[in-house]
């Protein structure tokens, strides 16, 4: 159910509306007496004729609606992913650059509203077309597409092939200028509205009985930690009112649970998603002096989830302290990978570091980990870890606790901020209440 | 017959008969092809294998908190990771922050629009976003400073062409994914604004999404008024695998703890269990005495019990590997329309338009 079927008595708002005020926009842009201001833009050597620059449409946006930069970005940058504009320069960055880059208007037959959902062999027609003329030279994600296309509908591919040579026949005997028109046109059209299901039939699938026997186990191996079905020690505080159990079970807490450590052998992401279990895991790493590992994999994941503004420096630093030859945490990763890894370096971006992380995540999940449940360290750990008493819930029949507030952990963090600490104490939850 | 693309053609009225015919024929094709591929490795059914497993006893799970405090309905709650705060948001355009444990109110923000369909709290704690029928998403970091107008510091993140369903935390207080009723969902960078990646693929309104909780961390689910339950890869934008079994509306998603799987609630009154790598529907949990629909649902920290809120003002519990229905939870007074388990597993909280949240246990 959703918000229009209940403030709108039941009439079901569809994406079409947006795409009709969508296109009174566009039409609005292209008025010949408000409209934008057009002209002929030089692509290579070939003159396009009506076109226009994004500082133009940013401007028209900004006049017109009498709204800020940000929000003619916004709108802008909207009708250029929705198709109804396109770049010709980096024709597959769908982004509205508010510089002299040049843009044009897509043709109506294009249109997302207008056009029937992209049909698989449309898109085969196309991706012959442009295999003939380049010669074989499709992007990689189009290769993939022609091939699967070819394996799935192979009893038409030779209609395929007929239309795309005719189409190709067709416009050669267009003017240069059309042509390319027409072939940028389409080009927007198809980078804007890919069939989405193409990878669907040639999926790996794993057989039903091997997927569904995964979940019985996996209900089975956590049904001791699942408090609902089984308790918790020493009492489900919502029950009881006793925070026991949550401050038995801090992030850092001195003596962790038996139950807890337990955890840690289930899966290495266990492991890791634990503060105080990938603590220990970076002391065993250091003494196998691999610590580099644990500390490069933190920083990638600091990358990929950081803010968009310290990308820049944080792939510097990276390849600094664990990648450049002779860094003081130099991590080995394999050289296919590192040349692609420096590679990517040189336009630094959020997944710049995906593979080498990828590549280290699972070297420590193959060799350190499974060492490291075998290693002392962790025996020690298990055997020291506490397993607390049963609260019987009949020893206080008619006591009602006091419930006890613990610092929100907007304060603990504000105020270990201000001592200088690192982030990363849980609230510290206050002593049970006495009993009187 | 296909026509070549000519310039007049661009101008043309296109023969709508003709082609649209040709082109759903093809479309039922390839959609029977790929029911048959789904079901070449579909060689058992989940209550089958579960039969080894033990039934479950006695259930008993009762109201444990009851926060009061909305002046209107509630729409979306979710969990502090420190296991007993909560944000909740309603129609009143009010978004409260309790410590469910002693229900008390430590925050409350009023929302420049009612009907504030969604709010999440970042994993720091210090933060929470909402947001609803003003098309955005907002942050709001939160301040101890009783004097300080929270709604001062407010920081305008997403903007969608169309009410906000649905936003999530990433990782980190970083990024936000957020789902919308103009039919996308898209990623955001909080501290700039800059949209990072959008998600076309929905027909229609998406209504809900869940971020997985697998190694990689790439992935997301989202479902939508267009009956489908899509899988994205946040890197690339793509749609990797969908899904569409249901018959109306898909209200709620959630991943399976493993990150294998995913539950689905629906106006069509059921919830069903997808598995990601059989690509298929594995479960229906459905009774004929359950006519209303299912709005929101997840499961115990051991997906073995899934938990719905219904539309008809009550909780069903289902045994999700049996496919039974292990217990029906009434104390609701109307519509429950969100209901999320606790972070360590140990309670789990329903959200109503009786304008009341309530802590189970």
């Amino acid at each position: 159910m959703t918000i229009s079927t209940l403030t709108r008595g039941g009439a079901q708002r569809e994406q079409q509306h947006c795409l009709r005020k969508m296109e009174r926009v566009i039409i609005a842009m292209q008025d010949p007496d408000i409209g934008l201001k057009m002209r002929n833009q030089r692509l290579l050597i070939t003159v396009i004729p009506h076109a226009m620059t994004g500082n133009d449409i940013m401007e028209w946006l900004i006049q017109k609606y009498n709204i800020t930069d940000e929000e003619a970005g916004h709108l802008g940058g909207l009708l250029v992913q929705y198709g109804y504009i396109y770049p010709l320069k980096e024709p597959r960055s769908l982004i509205l650059r508010s510089d002299d880059s040049p843009y044009r208007f897509q043709t109506p037959y294009f249109w997302t509203s207008s056009r029937w959902p992209a049909s698989e062999l449309d898109y085969a027609i196309y991706l012959a077309k442009k295999n003939i003329r380049k010669q074989g030279e499709l992007v990689d994600y189009e290769k993939q597409n022609y091939n699967l296309l070819h394996k799935r509908i192979n009893h038409t591919w030779d209609f395929v092939v007929m239309q795309a040579r005719e189409q190709i026949r067709a416009s050669k005997q267009r003017r240069k200028a059309d042509r390319i028109v027409l072939e940028c046109q389409e080009q927007a059209y198809w980078l804007v509205n890919k069939p989405c299901n193409r990878r669907a039939l040639v999926r790996n699938r794993v057989k039903s009985s091997i997927c569904l026997e995964s979940f019985m186990k996996f209900c089975d191996q956590y049904h001791q930690h699942d408090p609902i079905m089984s308790g918790c020690l020493p009492s489900n505080p919502w029950i009881s009112d006793d925070t026991t159990h949550w401050t038995i079970n801090t992030d850092l807490v001195g003596t962790p649970t038996r139950l807890r450590v337990e955890r840690w052998s289930f899966s290495f992401m266990e492991l890791l998603n634990d503060c105080l279990g990938r603590r220990e895991f970076m002391t065993y790493l250091e003494k196998e002096f691999s610590g580099e590992n644990l500390c490069f994999w933190e920083a990638c994941e600091d990358l990929r989830h950081g803010e968009s503004s310290k990308i820049i420096l944080k792939v510097e630093e990276v390849y600094k302290t664990f990648l450049s030859p002779g860094a003081a945490r130099w991590v080995n990763i394999d050289s296919k990978t590192m040349e692609r890894t420096l590679e990517g370096i040189k336009q630094p971006h959020r997944f710049v570091m995906d593979d080498a992380q990828m590549h280290i995540y699972f070297l420590m999940k193959k060799d350190s980990y499974p060492r490291y449940l075998k290693s002392d360290l962790y025996k020690n750990m298990l055997s020291k870890a506490i397993v607390p008493q049963e609260t019987k819930k009949s020893v206080f029949p008619f006591m009602r606790r006091q419930r006890h507030s613990s610092p929100s952990p907007a304060m603990v963090s504000q105020a270990t901020e201000d001592n200088g600490k690192a982030k990363g104490a849980g609230p510290a939850a206050t002593n049970s209440g006495t009993l009187s | 017959m296909r026509f070549s693309i000519s310039p007049e053609m661009a101008t043309q009225e296109v023969q709508p008969n003709e082609t649209l015919s040709n082109l759903k024929a093809e479309s039922d094709t390839l959609k029977t092809k790929l029911e048959d591929e789904r079901a070449k490795l579909h060689d058992v059914e989940l209550h089958q294998v579960a039969e080894k497993v033990d039934g479950l006893g006695q259930f008993i799970m009762k109201t444990r908190r009851t926060l009061k405090g909305h002046g209107n309905k509630v729409l979306c709650m979710d969990w502090c990771k420190d296991k007993r705060r909560i944000v909740s948001s309603s129609q009143d355009g009010k978004v409260i922050v309790w410590d469910a444990f002693t229900t008390n109110k430590e925050h409350a923000v009023t929302m420049p629009c009612t009907w504030v369909m969604a709010c999440a709290y970042a994993p720091s704690g210090c933060a929470v976003a909402c947001g609803g029928l003003d098309n955005k998403c907002s942050v709001y970091p939160l301040s101890l400073d009783k004097n300080e107008n929270l709604a001062a510091k407010k920081k305008s993140v997403a903007m969608h062409t169309n009410y906000l369903s649905a936003c999530s935390f990433t990782n980190s207080d970083m990024q936000i994914l957020t789902s919308s009723g103009d039919g996308t969902c898209a990623l955001w960078d909080v501290e700039s604004g800059q949209l990072l990646q959008s998600f076309h693929g929905h027909a229609a309104d998406v209504l809900c999404l869940d971020l997985a909780p697998s190694e990689t961390g790439n992935t997301f689910i989202s479902g939508g008024c267009d009956k489908k339950a899509n899988v994205w890869d946040m890197r690339s934008g793509q749609c990797i695998q969908s899904f569409e079994t249901h018959e109306s509306d898909i209200n709620s998603v959630r991943y399976y703890p493993s990150g294998d799987a995913f539950a689905s609630g629906s106006d069509d009154a059921t919830c069903r269990l997808y598995d990601l790598r059989a690509d298929r529907e594995v479960a229906i949990y459905s009774k004929e005495s359950i006519i209303f629909g299912a709005s929101s649902v997840d499961f115990s920290l051991s997906g073995r019990l899934l938990f719905g809120g219904y539309n008809d003002y009550t909780i069903n519990v289902w045994d999700v590997l049996k496919g039974t229905r292990v217990s029906i939870l009434f104390g609701h007074e109307n519509r429950v329309s969100a209901l999320r388990v606790s972070p360590d597993g140990t309670a789990f909280c329903s959200g109503s338009w009786d304008h009341t949240l309530r802590v189970w246990a």
